[in-house]
């Protein structure tokens, strides 16, 4: 008791009270304001700077287009609620910024400020706007652990009214087309899924379910994969090739060969 | 010593034995010696004949595995995609065939191929007959069996297309049967007659099997060897040349030379399909997957020969008539109608009775054995160039959505350009073939009466420069010469004014008509100088006539 009293009487205790006072409502405040902000997978991680980053990534690139505060102008729509995913979509494909505006914005290389590294923050800026879907992760979407026969059947089901049987793309209206989906990564198929991109409708959780994604996603994976057993692909699209071979290659050669077999010498007169 | 011109006896012996028995020796000894033209374009139709032949082979391999059943059952193979998935019979075994069975794959690809080169390979033929007229008297039942060759072909690649049940042959058998239902009255009734009830229902393969296997190929069999014995006995036609003429056959004979011909033309069909089923994929039927009425998928399309109806019913406007203004009193759905029929009747109604009508047009009963050059007939040739045209726009448009994606043009604009090409184009190909026929005549007209450039160019005394013409070889010559005006009716009215029977009344008026416009001689060969008169031409520095040193 007497040592406690002694302390008290300490030239320095009031410092340390001071200072210990300080730290308790410092931390409070802290606590009190992290609550008060909205719930956002950056912040509660920590990464405060890639919201702030993704901002000015966004005035930058995307702002002309879809207004300052991503709340859309005439030219293209808001970005409130349309999630990472979209973002990490679009952008990753080349597809945003767009090039010029058309009927449809086409997959091209990405722009040369693009990383993953961007993407992530201009995601989370526009995550923070509003939520919406979530990039996915990588066991979401890993072909090795669907059933491609389950997903075969769902992408015949959802999928081939645009893409064809496999996933070849082909026309929609006005210009419009569904791309083929050789060059889209596991992730990618799952964004567009989730998000539903330009003329695409979107298939939620409650229409097709995670795990029936990933099936679907074995299943495209596993086809655009297999080596053509009957020869050359002929681009997958069906009888159009095939009759064009059928005549190019086929009925040219026979009539080549008619010419061959029947010519004969001039006679001289 | 041994005569060497003797039949040894090891040959003799069974020849006699068979002959005396069979008397074919009178028999090959006429025919061996049949003569047989000889022109590349006379080869087309062997195309056709030798497809049918590896199509005859193929199939039957495929027989051995296929199974033309709509049980379901779990795809247990080797084609890891569609593992566990529900499937008929029928394209399980299709599926067994491609992949577990040897060589299957190979054979299905050859008799795919085989198939498109049958179609193609006839339709050749046909062009080859129409623009040489080698369809005229005695040979007009042999075009009509012809025709009917082409349109049994179609009705044998549509059942053949649906056997597998796949997606794509689903979507065909629902195209055929929304087709059916869309004839007014009878249409629903011959739809449950032909599917055995609701559509799908489990009865369809089996009958297009039947149908596919053994009704079709049989006609076609029999009407192809009446086509080959038709031919064999009118003897085949000849291009117009040196000493041929409508009583004899200039040519080769069919033991040895023309046998060797067709016989490597056999072998040379052989490597084209099986060159192609081996480099080239055809109907990848794993990719398709099993046909459900749910399922259709871009890119659904029909063999080439089925485009042009794919095509019309893509052009055509959403048109249907609700009897009395209703839907239930019944509905004429003439988008469905229109394009399924119209085309379809048009060309193939109008191949049937050409000849007839261009002999009804011509009053020409004559028999021909000399073919017709086709710019020697240019109205013929330009309304088979429209017909071309006609049915090439369709073809294309069978295809708009892979042009659309392929080429980034708007689908909805390949539909609304469609639609008037599919009119003016068969009229602008018709003026540009009359057009181009008629400058070919006169380029004819040109080397029979003024002969062939030279490259000898004289200089004459006042200056001028000329190209000496020479006579064009005597083949070439009575090549050119071969041609003859384009017979017309006589139309001689009597002395008070009256034309003569057949030419009156608005029909016969008409008929009158387009004989003056289809017949007689548009550009005359010598126009007034044959060439003996005429060697030397001015070429340069000098403007219109060409002036001879002669006159």
């Amino acid at each position: 008791m007497t040592r406690i009293t002694a302390w008290r009487r300490h030239p320095l205790a009031r410092y340390a009270v001071l200072i210990l006072a300080l730290a308790l409502v410092g931390m409070v405040y802290t606590a009190f304001i992290q609550a008060s902000r909205p719930a956002d997978a950056a912040l509660a991680s920590g990464k405060v700077d890639d919201v702030a980053e993704g901002r000015s990534l966004f005035q930058a690139h995307c702002a002309s287009c879809h207004g300052l505060n991503a709340q859309g102008t005439s030219t293209g729509p808001t970005l409130i609620g349309v999630g990472a995913a979209a973002v990490d979509f679009q952008v990753s494909t080349g597809r945003m910024p767009a090039a010029n505006p058309g009927a449809q914005a086409p997959r091209k290389p990405v722009a040369p400020w693009v990383n993953e590294e961007k993407i992530r923050q201009l995601g989370a800026y526009v995550q923070s706007l509003g939520g919406g879907p979530q990039v996915p992760g990588k066991e979401q979407v890993d072909p090795a652990k669907g059933d491609a026969g389950k997903g075969g059947e769902l992408f015949r089901a959802n999928c081939i009214q645009c893409h064809n049987w496999a996933g070849a793309g082909g026309a929609l209206t006005q210009g419009k087309y569904a791309p083929n989906l050789n060059e889209s990564s596991p992730t990618q198929i799952y964004e567009a899924m989730i998000t539903g991109p330009q003329a695409m409708p979107v298939f939620n959780d409650t229409t097709i379910t995670p795990e029936e994604k990933r099936s679907m996603i074995a299943y495209i994976t596993q086809v655009r994969e297999q080596k053509d057993p009957g020869g050359f692909g002929l681009g997958r699209i069906g009888p159009v090739t095939e009759g064009l071979v059928g005549w190019i290659a086929g009925i040219s050669a026979m009539v080549l060969a008619a010419i061959w077999i029947t010519a004969k010498k001039r006679q001289k007169s | 010593m041994s005569d060497l011109t003797a039949v040894p006896k090891a040959i003799a012996g069974p020849s006699s034995y068979l002959d005396d028995r069979l008397g074919a020796g009178n028999f090959l000894k006429r025919n061996l010696r049949k003569i047989f033209p000889d022109h590349w374009s006379f080869l087309l139709g062997e195309i056709a004949l030798y497809s049918f032949i590896i199509l005859l082979l193929t199939g039957t391999f495929l027989t051995f595995w296929f199974q033309p059943s709509m049980t379901e059952v779990v795809y247990n193979g080797s084609y890891a995609p569609l593992k566990g998935v529900m499937m008929s019979q029928a394209y399980a075994s299709a599926l067994e065939i491609s992949f577990d069975v040897r060589g299957g794959l190979l054979m299905r690809q050859m008799h795919h191929w085989a198939a498109l080169m049958f179609v193609a390979g006839m339709m050749v033929h046909m062009l080859r007959v129409f623009f040489t007229g080698a369809y005229r008297k005695p040979r007009e039942l042999n075009w009509v069996i012809g025709v009917l060759l082409l349109t049994l072909a179609l009705a044998e690649g549509l059942t053949g297309y649906s056997l597998p049940d796949d997606l794509l042959s689903g979507a065909g058998a629902r195209i055929t049967q929304g087709v059916i239902v869309s004839l007014p009255l009878v249409g629903t009734y011959l739809s449950f007659f032909l599917f055995g009830g609701e559509y799908p229902g489990t009865d369809i393969i089996p009958r297009f099997y039947s149908l596919h296997i053994l009704l079709i190929p049989g006609i076609l069999l029999a009407l192809i060897s009446a086509h080959m014995v038709l031919m064999w006995v009118q003897k085949h036609t000849q291009m117009p040349g040196k000493g041929r003429n409508n009583r004899n056959v200039v040519g080769a004979p069919f033991y040895p030379a023309f046998m060797a011909k067709a016989g490597a033309y056999f072998l040379f069909t052989f490597a084209a399909v099986a060159g192609m089923a081996t480099f080239a994929q055809i109907n990848p039927i794993w990719l398709f997957g099993p046909y459900t009425p749910a399922d259709i998928s871009a890119g659904s399309q029909p063999d080439f020969y089925m485009g042009f109806l794919e095509g019309s019913l893509r052009l055509m406007p959403a048109w249907e008539i609700n009897l009395f203004g209703t839907a239930h009193a019944g509905t004429l759905p003439l988008s469905v109608i229109i394009p399924a029929l119209v085309p379809m009747g048009i060309i193939m109604t109008g191949l049937a009775l050409y000849p007839f009508i261009e002999q009804w047009v011509t009053g020409d009963r004559r028999e021909h054995h000399v073919v017709e050059r086709p710019r020697n007939n240019p109205h013929r040739t330009s309304i088979g160039m429209a017909a071309i045209t006609f049915y090439g726009v369709l073809w294309l448009l069978g295809a708009n959505d892979e042009i659309s994606a392929f080429f980034h043009v708007s689908l909805n604009w390949t539909t609304y350009v469609g639609r008037v090409l599919v009119f003016v184009g068969p009229a602008l190909a018709y003026l540009i073939t009359y057009r181009m026929c008629l400058g070919l005549q006169r380029s004819d007209a040109a080397v029979v009466s003024h002969g062939v450039e030279s490259g000898v160019i004289k200089r004459l005394p006042h200056g001028e420069f000329i190209e000496i013409h020479t006579p064009p070889a005597d083949d070439i010559e009575a090549h050119l010469r071969g041609k003859e005006p384009v017979p017309m009716l006589p139309v001689r009215e009597d002395t008070s004014g009256i034309p003569p029977k057949g030419m009156r009344g608005p029909l016969g008026k008409l008929r009158a008509r387009m004989s003056k416009a289809y017949g007689g001689e548009k550009i005359p060969l010598d126009e007034g100088h044959p060439h003996e008169e005429i060697e030397e031409h001015a070429g340069v520095g000098s403007e219109g006539e060409d002036r001879s040193l002669t006159r």
